[in-house]
């Protein structure tokens, strides 16, 4: 399902004038203090960057038709994963649950029925990812969802550089010259979502959508991609979009 | 769904010591790990650097090096690795590296502490060698004392049982249909009864007493009763019973003290079978003091052949029932050592009386009281000084032939090495042995070294046994002042390493190498009857038996303070490792041998097993410092052997 087209143009863009811009314009109290903190700059080596490795799981695809039903981050660095100091939230959707998400995610109409509104979730999320870089796997649903969340309860949204494993693992079995060479072939391409990603890491299988395990399981594999292609000193603004 | 990663909980929970701990720690542990990968080739913890965490394997693989960079370890998942360098100064000495794409779960050096504080599993587990192998040998006698087998083990059949007002004919005929000797009188009572049960249909009833064979000839025809009377009547109310799980030791002193014959036997109140005494003495057949008995009575070799069968039968169920190597292996011995008499005897029966008197020799295992069911036979013929070659030596010859035939057919197989009485070389006057153990002790050179190894253990299972004391004697008094001998033993006792451990479904060599399988006699039991015999030849002991050497040892304090103990652990846990072994391939009908094959070798067990060849490593390493070469210099070997 996370193997559709991405819908906003993915875009170099000069992040650190953009939080610079925010910070200065920002209205509502938390959305000024996530940008308030400074991110890591570009130029960081990502062996120094604080990260957080964040999983969102949702009603669906579409951010202006589905909602978010639960979010799990794990802080961590190349050096260590802390999931000691996870954080996990489980929200009411702003829109009904449809029967094929819950057998996709395992979360219940009860577990939800006594769940809190994404609101309540802002405050305390925006100040733990402020100061770090976010990770995920696949930025389009984290990104668009998170940005239009924040944006209909605080009036305006959340859009910050990312990493995304995804992307990275796109980049060298989609469209480095031997993915290209494979599809002269005629081979089918490299899967490149999670389990399968991690797979050629040779990490663990995890029991998949779980927001919590699945940010566990991202974390691990931006490790063991940066311990595989990159050097720990390479800038920052090399891997985040 | 929670705030828990179930992930990390669930792995660590299947693997120990993790397995073992409470939830609640298990939660505090899976709660506090910190979690990285490593590159296939890239260092986990580097030389020197400060320890602060244990190591947890999640996937992969890792080696861990000692200082000067000798494999010290290869690990896989589930396993742990870094606590020796916690519990000593939170420095690394043993390096490690990972060999594949590796997940390491860290602990914090805090959690390690509370760990070993909190659970004692946890702390035994960790800590060096010794503590888990004792562990590992003081379950055995535990167990060994709690598995004896229960009465329910012989139960056949459920109980026939009749009611109280049926007539004696009747229950005669039920005792006759059923081929029963005795029944169970039931009547019906209350639901309140403290002994009620239910019977088939539901109801409540109650035993009212036992009727059996001999019931019918004392009270009923001795009294001269009618067919009609029923056998409420006859019988009196007794109450005599044992539960199903009581030993059948603890339910024949029950017979006995109550001078019955049968006796019932129930699973709360519901009776699930009568046992009759000849159940047990039946039970009782199959054990080793029957099978000596046995062996005396037979009255040719295809008669003691025919045993065979039955060594292996006692031998599986003392295994199954928890004896431990001792207990295993001297009733081996004595079984052993029983056909050897016997043979001796029949021998003697058909060649006529011996010319000259003289000792069959038994070596090797038997002599140690430690033989296991895959065996080969050791043995030689120590002959009165008066013997001579030419008058006397045909007859014992043919006793050699006859006897050593015979061992063969009862599974004693011939010795590959040609160690028996029917080689010229091993069928000698005391004298001819003396000058041959005494030049050993002297001159030891590759081919008497290996005579040693076998000959040193030694002892009389046939004859006039003072013939092979005088040799223990000689061996006794002068092994300790031979210094190049025991060097020349010590340097050969290392050509028989034990591997590293196991890693997957392989032997780990120290090599780095995998093999398939390994054989434990030779990489374990063997090279440390060869350490343990060195060091009692040295302290002058006159044991043959691998424990009571040690007991010798521990008494000359020639090895350091709990050194003896953890050879004495490390030697038992290999020793019913390979009981084990063989029993499960005796009870699977494959033929019993040493080898063991990792994928057959719990986990439990695996890390023992490492200990074990730890501990057997580090012994044989000091032998070399123990029992160094002597200079050519016969003064200063002198003062070295007494300093």
């Amino acid at each position: 399902m996370r193997g559709i087209r991405p819908r906003h143009k993915v875009v170099q863009a000069d992040w650190g004038a953009y939080l610079g811009d925010r910070a200065a314009r920002a209205r509502s109290s938390a959305v000024r203090d996530f940008f308030a903190t400074p991110a890591p700059a570009a130029e960081t080596p990502i062996d120094e960057v604080p990260m957080v490795a964040l999983d969102m799981e949702t009603t669906g695809l579409d951010e202006r038709r589905h909602a978010i039903v639960s979010v799990g981050m794990v802080p961590f660095t190349l050096g260590r994963i802390t999931p000691a100091r996870r954080r996990y939230w489980v929200v009411k959707p702003s829109r009904p649950l449809s029967g094929t998400s819950i057998a996709y995610h395992h979360i219940t109409h009860s577990e939800i029925a006594g769940a809190p509104d994404f609101d309540s979730v802002i405050d305390e999320l925006l100040p733990l990812l402020a100061g770090r870089i976010v990770v995920v796997h696949f930025r389009n649903i984290e990104r668009p969802f998170l940005d239009a969340a924040v944006r209909v309860r605080r009036g305006e949204g959340v859009l910050f550089p990312m990493i995304d494993t995804m992307s990275i693992e796109a980049r060298r079995y989609r469209q480095s010259l031997w993915a290209r060479f494979r599809r002269w072939l005629g081979r089918p391409p490299v899967s490149i979502r999670l389990n399968a990603s991690r797979a050629r890491y040779g990490l663990p299988a995890y029991q998949g959508h779980h927001a919590l395990v699945d940010a566990l399981a991202t974390a691990e594999l931006l490790q063991a991609q940066v311990a595989s292609h990159y050097h720990p000193q390479t800038p920052l603004g090399a891997l985040w979009c | 769904m929670d705030a828990d990663i179930m992930e990390l909980r669930q792995h660590m929970s299947q693997f120990p010591p993790f397995n073992a701990l409470s939830d609640a720690l298990l939660d505090e542990v899976a709660g506090q790990v910190e979690v990285r990968y490593f590159k296939a080739g890239s260092d986990v913890l580097r030389l020197n650097e400060e320890a602060r965490e244990l190591c947890y394997i999640r996937s992969g693989a890792v080696e861990v090096y000692r200082r000067q960079g000798d494999l010290h370890n290869c690990l896989g998942e589930g396993d742990i690795f870094g606590h020796f360098n916690l519990l000593r100064d939170h420095k690394v000495r043993f390096p490690a590296r990972a060999i594949e794409d590796t997940l390491i779960y860290f602990i914090s050096d805090a959690m390690f502490i509370q760990l070993c504080e909190q659970d004692e599993h946890f702390a035994d587990f960790v800590e060096l060698e010794r503590p888990r192998l004792e562990t590992a040998a003081r379950d055995q006698r535990q167990s060994n004392d709690m598995m004896i087998t229960r009465i329910r083990r012989l139960l056949s059949r459920a109980p026939v049982m009749v009611d109280v007002d049926i007539s004696v004919q009747d229950a005669a005929l039920r005792m006759s249909d059923d081929q029963a000797s005795a029944l169970l009188v039931t009547r019906e009572c209350s639901a309140q009864d403290a002994r009620r049960f239910r019977d088939d249909q539901g109801r409540h009833r109650r035993i009212h007493g036992i009727m059996t064979n001999s019931d019918f000839r004392t009270r009923i025809v001795g009294r001269g009763l009618s067919a009609q009377t029923p056998v409420g009547e006859v019988i009196s109310p007794a109450l005599l019973s044992v539960q199903a799980d009581v030993s059948i030791y603890e339910a024949m002193l029950t017979m006995l003290r109550n001078n019955v014959h049968h006796l019932p036997v129930l699973y709360r109140q519901r009776p699930m079978g009568i046992v009759h005494l000849s159940d047990i003495i039946r039970y009782e057949t199959h054990s080793g003091l029957y099978l000596v008995s046995n062996i005396f009575s037979r009255l040719s070799v295809e008669g003691l052949a025919r045993l065979a069968p039955d060594v292996r039968a006692a031998f599986s169920r003392m295994v199954q029932e928890g004896a431990n190597s001792q207990m295993v292996g001297s009733a081996l011995s004595t079984i052993g050592r029983s056909f050897v008499r016997r043979l001796c005897e029949l021998a003697e029966e058909s060649l006529g009386p011996p010319p000259v008197s003289y000792a069959f020799m038994v070596n090797g295992s038997m002599a140690r009281n430690e033989q296991s069911i895959v065996t080969d036979q050791d043995n030689a013929l120590v002959l009165d000084d008066t013997f001579d070659p030419a008058q006397h030596d045909d007859y014992f010859r043919r006793l050699a032939v006859f006897v050593t035939d015979g061992l063969d057919a009862c599974g004693y197989t011939y010795c590959k090495g040609d160690i028996m009485a029917t080689n010229p070389r091993w069928r000698q006057p005391l004298r001819v042995w003396k000058g041959y153990f005494r030049d050993w002790m002297t001159h030891p050179t590759p081919e008497t070294l290996l005579h040693s190894s076998i000959f040193f253990d030694l002892d009389s299972a046939f004859g006039e046994a003072g013939l092979v004391e005088q040799l223990q004697d000689l061996v006794a008094g002068q092994a300790p002042h031979s210094p190049r001998f025991l060097a020349a033993m010590a340097r050969n006792a290392l050509n028989r390493t034990p591997p590293l451990g196991f890693f997957r479904t392989f032997v780990m060599e120290k090599d780095g190498k995998h093999n398939n399988s390994i054989n434990l006699k030779r990489r374990g039991t063997a090279p440390m009857v060869d350490v343990i015999r060195i060091h009692a030849l040295a302290c002058g002991s006159k044991a043959q038996n691998t424990f009571e050497r040690l007991d010798a040892i521990h008494q000359t304090r020639v090895l350091g303070s709990g050194v003896s103990d953890k050879l004495r652990y490390a030697f038992e846990f290999l020793c019913m490792s390979r009981l084990r072994h063989q029993a499960i391939d005796i009870e699977k009908n494959r033929t019993p041998d040493n080898n063991i094959e990792p994928e057959n070798v719990e986990s439990s067990e695996r890390h023992t097993l490492k200990d074990a060849f730890q501990v057997l490593s580090n012994a044989q390493k000091f032998l070399k410092f123990r029992y160094p070469q002597p200079s050519a210099n016969p003064s200063s070997s002198g003062h070295r052997e007494r300093s």
